[in-house]
């Protein structure tokens, strides 16, 4: 009764996302693609990517309990992040079986160093005010909806699997951030004033998720993966519609641009992020409860 | 949908097992139960169910239930989760519908079909939810998130008591 896989790189069938059996625990940081199929590395890398953008900012969105400007949103961005945190742990347990080493998703999420993790830039920035946020999830989650509606079509059925239950739920995220953003832009002077400029301010960062790095040519070219260049018209398409609801102006072209988090570099705030989301599991290693 | 060995005392008592959040319906009324296969001779049973949302918190709380109803029965169960087909609330039982609505939870609407590609002030009314309470068609959302990931909030403006929406996915 197991989910049916099909993945064109396993090294180990007998795993499926978050399945009960125990996943064994080898030491962090074992050796890498011990044993597994070749192109196993760059595709583990691939996963990883859409694995560690969830989990990234499922850490920065539970930042905002007791801190969102009313209940109900504390409440609302917890979920949003139960959420994406739910997308990760259907896939961490997965990549342990393509890249040989057996890990499960407590090594991937707490035992991983800042260059092991191949989340774009964008979801590890600091919260900044709730504009900020809003601009954020519109970019991501629209992002997220073109993603996996393209991914529900993959060649891997893990992937596939994943992706159509992700599907569901970044629509509703969506839904979400386009009502804020249209209220708060469509709003008073002060409000509108403050999420254009966190319009302003999340530019720089989203150029590197339509990037195309060699693992996800190399899970497009499977069929399993989908060349993130070809989200970008999609993506742009659905937050445009919002933005010019909402009064604002979208703009263009950043003078900077981030890069190198698919491959490991990451910015400044990433280290502090995992050293408060890793603390407790690596002064207590092994601990349960 | 549920596929389950309505014969067996141990798949019984397995599709009985309430929902831990919700505990007024049960796991299949839920439609979250998929499959129970019993192994008479082993004594053995192996049961699939899939999360309502990817990060249910729920899910652990369901498969220690599951092994424990079945160990009552004198059964060893396995249980495994499975991610597709994605849950929908169209496979919720109509038994379990009528239960929420007790309970005071409007229950899902049709599962709408595609996505609006309309101006975002549509998905404001975009559907109608009846009140638990008094009926009442009247009612308006409060919070687009409620106490679980399964739920919304809202307000009715006819008898002016708030209550749980369930919401179709």
């Amino acid at each position: 009764m197991t989910t049916p896989q099909s993945s064109p790189l396993r090294s180990d069938t007998s795993r499926g996302p978050r399945s009960s059996t125990p996943q064994s625990s080898p030491l962090p940081g074992a050796a890498e693609n011990t044993g597994a199929a070749p192109g196993a590395k760059p595709y583990a890398a691939y996963l990883l990517g859409l694995a560690d953008d969830a989990m990234v900012y499922a850490q920065r969105l539970g930042e905002w309990m007791t801190n969102a400007p009313q209940i109900e949103e504390d409440m609302a961005l917890g979920n949003i992040a139960l959420d994406l945190l739910g997308q990760a742990r259907g896939l961490y347990p997965y990549v342990g079986s393509i890249d040989g080493t057996g890990r499960g998703e407590d090594d991937y999420a707490m035992q991983r160093d800042e260059r092991e993790w191949h989340n774009v830039h964008l979801v590890e920035q600091e919260r900044g005010d709730f504009a900020d946020e809003m601009a954020r999830l519109l970019w991501f989650s629209a992002y997220q909806v073109e993603l996996h509606t393209a991914l529900t079509s993959s060649t891997d059925d893990v992937v596939a699997g994943v992706s159509g239950k992700a599907l569901k739920e970044v629509r509703y995220h969506l839904d979400h951030a386009s009502l804020w953003v249209v209220r708060l832009g469509d709003g008073t002077e002060e409000s509108s004033r403050r999420m254009q400029a966190a319009l302003e301010r999340v530019l720089p960062y989203l150029a590197e998720l339509f990037d195309d790095d060699e693992a996800s040519v190399l899970a497009a070219g499977l069929g399993a993966g989908v060349l993130p260049s070809t989200l970008h018209q999609g993506v742009v398409d659905r937050v445009t519609r919002v933005v010019e609801q909402a009064t604002l102006t979208l703009p263009d072209g950043s003078r900077w641009r981030s890069r190198g988090g698919r491959a490991g570099i990451h910015s400044r705030p990433m280290g502090y992020l995992l050293a408060e989301m890793q603390h407790i599991a690596r002064s207590y290693p092994g601990a349960t409860w | 949908m549920t596929v389950v060995a309505a014969e067996s005392a141990v798949a019984q008592a397995i599709s009985r097992i309430p929902d831990p959040e919700v505990p007024v319906i049960s796991i299949a009324d839920l439609g979250i139960l998929r499959a129970v296969d019993v192994d008479e001779q082993a004594h053995t049973v192996v049961v699939t169910i899939t999360p309502t949302y990817s990060g249910c918190p729920a899910m652990e709380a369901i498969a220690s239930r599951i092994v424990f109803e079945s160990a009552r029965q004198g059964y060893a169960a396995d249980v495994h989760t499975q991610l597709s087909p994605a849950w929908t609330t169209d496979w919720m039982s109509d038994e379990g519908r009528a239960a929420l609505q007790r309970f005071g939870i409007a229950p899902p609407g049709p599962v709408p079909t595609g996505e609006s590609h309309g101006p975002v002030a549509v998905t404001l009314s975009r559907h109608v939810v009846a009140c638990p309470h008094c009926g009442s068609t009247d009612t308006s959302e409060i919070a687009h998130f409620g106490s679980t990931a399964c739920k919304a909030l809202r307000r009715c403006n006819a008898c002016l008591e708030p209550f749980d929406e369930f919401k179709a996915i």
